[in-house]
């Protein structure tokens, strides 16, 4: 039997695992064991390798030449190593991975912690298009005080963002 | 700091105290971040990797529990120490084996540890004595807050935290503990204890050969997937199945007391009999006789004040462990078996035989829960 990871030598540690209910066997060799960590137990680097095996298919969604702007990595890159090169990879590869990150977890969206500066911009975010829609109800309505005032509102808040 | 002072010195979660001691060695919870658009660890050049190890190394220094904190560049160490880094669970196999452009923090009492440029730009983890996932988390959790301000976090709206595997996207949080559980394995349960445990997406594991024998009958539990769910409410569900299985062990031990006492007085027997009297031992051999010696620990068959002399040597048998006690960078394993034997039997010297007459029928010091 081939080794899972290298493809190559012959395995000789066998595993099994029991994720979410499904029964996962891993073949590996002497080396690879070794490499992955498999003899310690209290690794995460096994977690990884069984959860990252078999996301590589998912990403040939994308068009096969497509490259990611920021860090120069393309699917084939993705195939090799099941890693990608940046984050900005996410928003190029987005069509690919969606499939195979929902897959993979739990759920198709983060709801844990987010960094403080983000949930501020997004909160701002929030404030500015209430702003804007209540202005363009004011100018609708003629109540041209109003949206003057709701303009300026608007432009403390964005100057308020550059400072 | 220097490396001579955490080497010599075990880490808090091992000589420490926590709730479940007995059956939970160890609680932990990693966290993993990236910088943005900056490419992962395995797809950079050197000099990219130089520069994020800069970058990500100086931020972690900054912080306050990270005052006098030993902290390396990777090509610095040689591989020995590395291993002991590896066998003390405060770096990863894989950080291992990286040299230039990789880095490691951590504290005096090695309960906080900073991977940089393992497969991600930030790997940190927070490591305990016992089962306390929560402080764990609040630690790492805290650090994490404290170097927000000072790095640019690849985060994004849908997938949260942005990691080099989409497997760990969302939290980046893989939280886990370490547990004994000699009870379940004699009795043959560990099986049953798996199937029901990962029905609800949590992964325990072993290193299961022939059989479900793990070494050491030490198993992980840890969740399996990182976005959608937040980090409390993983760790909440952690925490219930940890408890389970506590009671599982308990009921398992108190049924072999009952049931087979001649055969885990037999066990206990000839495991201290083996450790302290063998002239060559292998690490898969040893570590499965001094889970038994634990066990006997939690049964009182052992005085409970050599209990960390017992958990210490599941590390201090460890290969590098071994090695840098001789001060010897390559030893062969006939050598180390040799080696391993010597330092048991000199540790056990001090732990009187196993004294039958103070066996508890309650299986544990824990106290006992209310069901
Ligand atoms: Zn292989
Ligand atoms: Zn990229």
């Amino acid at each position: 039997m081939q080794c899972d990871v290298c493809q190559q030598k012959e395995a000789t540690v066998f595993l099994t695992q029991i994720v979410g209910g499904k029964m996962q066997k891993v073949n590996l060799c002497e080396a690879c064991s070794k490499d992955k960590g498999v003899n310690d137990p209290t690794g995460f680097a096994l977690a990884d390798l069984l959860s990252g095996m078999g996301a590589a298919q998912e990403i040939e969604k994308n068009p096969a030449s497509q490259r990611c702007p920021v860090c120069g990595f393309t699917q084939a890159d993705f195939k090799k190593t099941g890693r990608l090169g940046c984050s900005t990879c996410y928003e190029v590869f987005a069509e690919g991975l969606e499939g195979m990150i929902r897959n993979m977890h739990k759920g198709p969206e983060h709801v844990g912690k987010a960094p403080v500066a983000y949930l501020r911009s997004r909160q701002i975010d929030q404030k500015i298009k209430t702003l804007q829609s209540s202005l363009q109800e004011a100018v609708a309505a003629e109540q041209y005080e109003k949206a003057a005032d709701l303009r300026d509102q608007i432009r403390r808040i964005e100057a308020g963002l550059e400072a | 700091m220097k490396l001579t002072e955490i080497i010599e010195n075990s880490g808090e979660w091992l000589k420490g105290d926590g709730p479940h001691r007995n059956i939970v060695v160890s609680s932990r919870v990693r966290l993993a971040r990236n910088l943005r658009s900056k490419p992962f660890p395995g797809w950079a050049k050197k000099a990219e990797r130089i520069e994020v190890l800069k970058i990500v190394k100086s931020a972690v220094e900054q912080l306050p529990e990270m005052e006098d904190a030993y902290t390396e560049n990777l090509e610095a160490l040689s591989p020995l120490e590395k291993q002991v880094l590896v066998e003390r669970h405060l770096i990863s196999r894989e950080h291992a084996a990286k040299g230039v452009g990789s880095g490691v923090v951590m504290n005096v009492n090695q309960s906080l540890s900073f991977m940089i440029n393992e497969e991600d730009h930030l790997r940190m983890q927070a490591i305990c004595c016992g089962l306390q996932l929560d402080k764990v988390f609040s630690m790492i959790n805290q650090a994490d807050s404290e170097l927000e301000p000072m790095l640019d976090f690849a985060f994004h709206p849908q997938l949260g935290y942005l990691t080099a595997c989409p497997s760990n996207v969302g939290t980046g949080m893989r939280a886990s503990a370490m547990l004994h559980l000699p009870g379940l394995v004699m009795s043959d349960q560990m099986n049953k204890i798996i199937n029901s445990v990962n029905k609800i997406g949590l992964a325990v594991r072993g290193l299961h050969g022939e059989g479900t024998e793990a070494m050491g009958n030490l198993f992980q539990v840890s969740n399996q997937t990182t976005l959608g769910e937040a980090e409390e409410e993983i760790i909440s569900r952690l925490n219930d199945v940890i408890e389970k299985i506590i009671e599982h062990e308990c009921n398992a031990r108190q049924l072999l007391l009952q049931k087979k006492p001649v055969t885990l007085l037999d066990q206990i027997g000839r495991a201290y009999g083996v450790l302290s009297y063998a002239h060559s031992i292998s690490s898969k051999e040893a570590l499965n006789l001094l889970s038994v010696i634990k066990l006997g620990t939690d049964l009182n068959l052992f005085p409970d004040e050599n209990r960390i002399l017992v958990d210490e040597l599941f590390i201090e048998t460890q290969p590098a462990h071994l090695q840098k006690g001789a001060h010897v960078q390559k030893m062969s394993a006939d050598e180390r078996d040799t080696l391993r034997a010597s330092l048991i039997r000199a540790k056990l010297l001090v732990v009187p035989k196993p004294d039958v007459a103070k066996i508890a029928t309650q299986p544990l010091g824990t106290t006992e829960n209310d069901e």
